[in-house]
């Protein structure tokens, strides 16, 4: 089977609807999205906690309602949607690009499409990821694993749970594992610092109190069939476990909230270049990728932390999208943005000359009274000062004008 | 009868099920009795996958006998079979002078076991084959016949064909009493109660051959785990090395490799650490660090960040016996051993199974062979990976018309559909780990984050397993074993 589109958006979850909507509302005649799971969503549908949609709905919506909001105004569209369907393969023939997509009901499709919208999230860091030391038993998983299995399917995966680091993920099964009669021994965090959202911290844990570790980590895990124990172990500065200060827990599972890892497999095999501290493709302002015709938005771009800001970015790579396909972009200089002091990452990386940007960034290490600066030559494009920041925390910064001569954007804070 | 078997080996690990393979080729009455939930669960799956060109072992040895003539039979069997095997070729490679000299004495060990077309290459040559060796290298010795293979693989096929062929395969039955009866013939007793008769036993039992023994009386040997760490790559720092790379070895093992697989990723590894515990499979920091900084040594881009998964294998060891095999006739007439088989027991394998064929036709079975037996596997696997690997996708469409759930993809990161996963629940691999082993889904990057669930899905439907009695490799490792509304809060 061959089909024709303009654009095609690889994943249906957060990302991938809102750039389909956004290119249906700028007016793109043939959209497409394809999603391997039987509906679209992605991992919203397994988020069944609220706090979605703070700041796009200005209401507390959980992660199927924050999606269905979007599902309810595709289904007025005429987007296509292809449910079980995966995308297999992007080759660019020229200035178009073939996708060839694997689909339960109908075999091989392949697809020509002017642009490429990649939308396919991000996965979970696992226990290979970070070689925790000791036995390999079940009970084992990722926080993501455990969701899914308690919410979807309505198992449980153990009654004593140790929760590996505290990512939003980690948290919020922490929460969920107690509600459904589990005793949640520790939430055991490398960093000095909680990997998720206070609010988090509050809602999930201090609620139910259940310890948090800091700077502590897993030195071994125990059990041949299942597991039954892990040590646990405070570190030194050099992240070097303190073996003689460490202690053993009884358990019957180990959930593991890690980080999460974008998922780039697909835009690898296009050729796309990967941004090495993201994960993520290397973007200009317009979303694009190395490749002309192919864009990325969400969490295969880089990890958010809150869906209210895939949405907008995916909004933002719709728009950019049309005006592609439409040949209307007048593509101005790129400027590259550099990062200094404490930024960790800043996406894009470049903006365009002479006009509005938008910058995400997160610091390597949490901060206070510390003021984030733009500045392009000489002039200062932005300027805030924070009482206290958070790795855990993405800030979005709006510069009103990119000046017209200047070769680097700097970006730091001091 | 039921349960009355001429042949009933022990264990199907690779050795097990070798010899099930060459004994179905006859028509005698074959059982193999397998503790474990699934077969290779026990030393077989763990094992490095190399088919060694030979010239580690000493001469004199058992392993230096059944390892070259292991190696010659690779093609054909490859062929029969169809699992994955190539012949990349083995480097043992030299920091110094005296690791120069001790090439040297593998290349002669080398010839006196009759290994062919080795040669001590110097450094230029070695660094034009592969690029991505330390520049600090001096020479290596070269031995092209080594191959790589994919262990489980082999051990599937091997008991498949054995399957096809008449040979019984009971899962789930671990040997709890083995006694002679009043007919001189052997009665076996299993942990669930079940009850076998048989002319013959062969112990394969592998870690557990010496305790197999016990049971007839034969206490002159003893396995100890020799545990070996070993650390899998992520696919997307690509092959680093063509050819397995050895470094000069020392006295207990033959150090740390690295090693490409079949599958693509490469694999540093196995440490070798005596233990006493034979449920040791537990992996350690000293054994990633000691892993790394040797495999660095040779290879300088291994790096520990690019680790996606790692694993233990216990090697069975046998002590009292200079760590050579133990595989002969015994002082119980009809015991046969094939213990103590290490490295390089999966070259040797199918060298082995022939040997323990001679000694079963000298023991006085009647060994008269079945004109129907056909060594040419009827079931193969297809492995829709392969075919995207190659963007093959005409023959993918072909296959996808002839069964559409070719299209569905289960395991995303390794390319594995929902029909290749159900082929592997019909044939029988109904833990996670055996369909891991079977189709390599859960084997990515992600390590079954995806795919878990859905996998136990398949399960669920295709072998009438409820969800919570689903295992991730038998009973007691149920992965999600309670139901939020059936008695879970108490």
């Amino acid at each position: 089977m061959i089909k024709n589109v303009d654009a095609i958006v690889i994943g249906g979850g957060p990302a991938g609807l809102a750039a389909a909507l956004s290119l249906k509302n700028n007016k793109i005649k043939k959209v497409l999205i394809t999603e391997r799971e039987n509906s679209l969503g992605g991992i919203l549908l397994q988020c069944i906690h609220n706090g979605f949609g703070l700041h796009r709905f200005k209401e507390e919506l959980t992660g199927p309602e924050y999606a269905e909001r979007y599902i309810e105004v595709l289904k007025n569209t005429n987007v296509e949607v292809l449910l079980n369907t995966c995308a297999i393969d992007i080759i660019s023939i020229g200035t178009g690009k073939k996708i060839y997509l694997m689909s339960k009901s109908n075999g091989l499709i392949e697809v020509n499409a002017k642009a490429v919208i990649l939308a396919m999230g991000c996965r979970e860091r696992n226990r290979g990821n970070i070689a925790i030391p000791g036995s390999r038993p079940a009970g084992v998983m990722t926080a993501g694993l455990a969701q899914k299995l308690v919410n979807h399917y309505g198992y449980m995966p153990g009654k004593e749970i140790i929760i590996l680091g505290s990512g939003d993920i980690g948290l919020i099964m922490a929460r969920r594992m107690t509600w459904e009669g589990a005793k949640v021994k520790a939430v055991v965090e490398l960093q000095p610092y909680p990997g998720g959202l206070n609010r988090n911290i509050v809602q999930c844990l201090d609620d139910y109190n259940i310890p948090l570790y800091l700077s502590h980590t897993i030195t071994n895990i125990y059990g041949n069939e299942r597991i039954r124990a892990v040590d646990v172990a405070p570190i030194n500065e050099f992240r070097e476990p303190l073996k003689e200060n460490s202690f053993n827990i009884t358990c019957d599972a180990l959930l593991l909230s890690v980080g999460l890892i974008p998922e780039n497999e697909l835009s690898l095999n296009a050729g796309i270049s990967l941004d090495k501290v993201t994960g993520g493709p290397l973007v200009d302002s317009n979303l694009m990728t190395n490749i002309a015709g192919i864009f990325a938005c969400g969490n295969v771009l880089h990890v958010h932390d809150l869906v209210d800001w895939v949405s907008e970015e995916a909004e933002n790579c719709g728009k950019s999208v049309s005006a592609y396909i439409k040949d209307t972009a007048v593509q101005k200089k790129g400027i590259p943005v550099k990062t200094e002091n404490l930024v960790k990452y800043a996406l894009p990386a470049t903006l365009e000359q002479g006009k509005p940007g938008l910058i995400s960034l997160r610091t390597i290490a949490p901060a206070e009274n510390t003021t984030i600066i733009v500045v392009a030559g000489n002039s200062v494009l932005y300027k805030k000062t924070y009482k206290k920041i958070f790795p855990s925390e993405m800030q979005r910064i709006k510069i009103d004008k990119v000046p017209e001569n200047t070769d680097v954007i700097h970006v730091f804070f001091e | 009868m039921e349960n009355d078997f001429q042949v009933i080996i022990i264990g199907c690990g690779v050795i097990g099920a070798a010899i099930a393979r060459e004994l179905s080729k006859f028509r005698i009455r074959i059982a193999v009795l397998e503790k474990e939930a699934d077969v290779s669960f026990g030393t077989s799956k763990a094992t490095s996958g190399i088919i060694h060109a030979g010239f580690h072992s000493p001469q004199g040895s058992l392993k230096a006998k059944f390892v070259v003539p292991g190696n010659r039979k690779y093609d054909r069997l490859c062929e029969e079979l169809e699992f994955p095997f190539e012949r990349r070729g083995e480097l043992m490679v030299a920091f110094d002078e005296d690791e120069l000299r001790i090439l040297q004495i593998y290349y002669k060990r080398g010839l006196d076991n009759n290994v062919p077309y080795m040669e001590l290459l110097g450094r230029e040559r070695v660094l034009e084959m592969e690029p991505n060796l330390s520049p600090d290298i001096l020479g290596a010795l070269y031995a092209p016949t080594a191959g790589i293979i994919c262990p489980y693989e082999y051990c599937f096929s091997l008991i498949g064909i054995a399957r096809e062929n008449g040979t019984e395969l009971l899962l789930n039955q671990k040997v709890t009493w083995i006694g002679k009866n009043n007919n001189n013939r052997f009665d076996i007793e299993t942990e669930s109660g079940e009850k076998f008769t048989t002319d013959y036993v062969i112990n394969a039992a592998g870690l557990y051959a010496d305790d197999i023994a016990r049971y007839v009386g034969i206490t002159n040997f003893k396995i100890v785990p020799r545990k070996g760490e070993e650390y899998l790559l992520d696919r997307r720092i690509g092959t680093l090395v063509k050819r397995i790379i050895f470094p000069c070895p020392s006295s207990n093992s033959k150090g740390m490799l690295v090693i490409p697989t079949v599958d693509g990723p490469v694999m540093v590894g196995p440490t070798a650490l005596d233990t006493e515990d034979k449920t040791d499979y537990s992996t350690t920091r000293e054994g990633l660090n000691e892993v790394f900084q040797q495999a660095q040594r040779m290879v300088p881009g291994v790096r520990t960040s690019d680790i996606i998964t790692s694993f233990v294998g216990l090697r069975p060891a046998a002590v009292g016996n200079n760590g050579d095999f133990i595989i002969g006739k015994t002082a119980v007439q009809g015991f046969i051993n094939a213990a103590g088989i290490q490295s390089p027991g999966l070259t040797a394998s199918p060298a082995i199974a022939e040997h323990i064929r001679e000694i079963i036709t000298k023991e006085g079975l009647r060994m008269e062979l079945r004109p129907d037996f056909d060594p040419y596997r009827k079931k193969v696997w297809i492995k829709v990976r392969r075919l995207l690997e190659k963007r093959d996708f005409e023959k993918y469409s072909k296959l996808v018309g002839q069964n559409k759930d070719y299209s569905k993809l289960v395991c995303r990161c390794e390319n594995v559909t929902e029909a290749e996963i159900i082929a592997a629940v019909k044939d029988g691999h109904t833990t996670l780990d055996g369909i891991k082993f079977a189709t390599r889904a859960g084997t990515g990057r992600c390590q079954a984050g995806f795919c878990t669930s859905r996998i136990m899905e398949i399960i669920q439907r295709e072998a009438g397993i409820p969800f919570d009695k689903i295992t991730k490799k038998g009973k007691g490792s149920e992965i999600a074993p309670y139901h939020i509304e059936k008695g879970y809060r108490n």
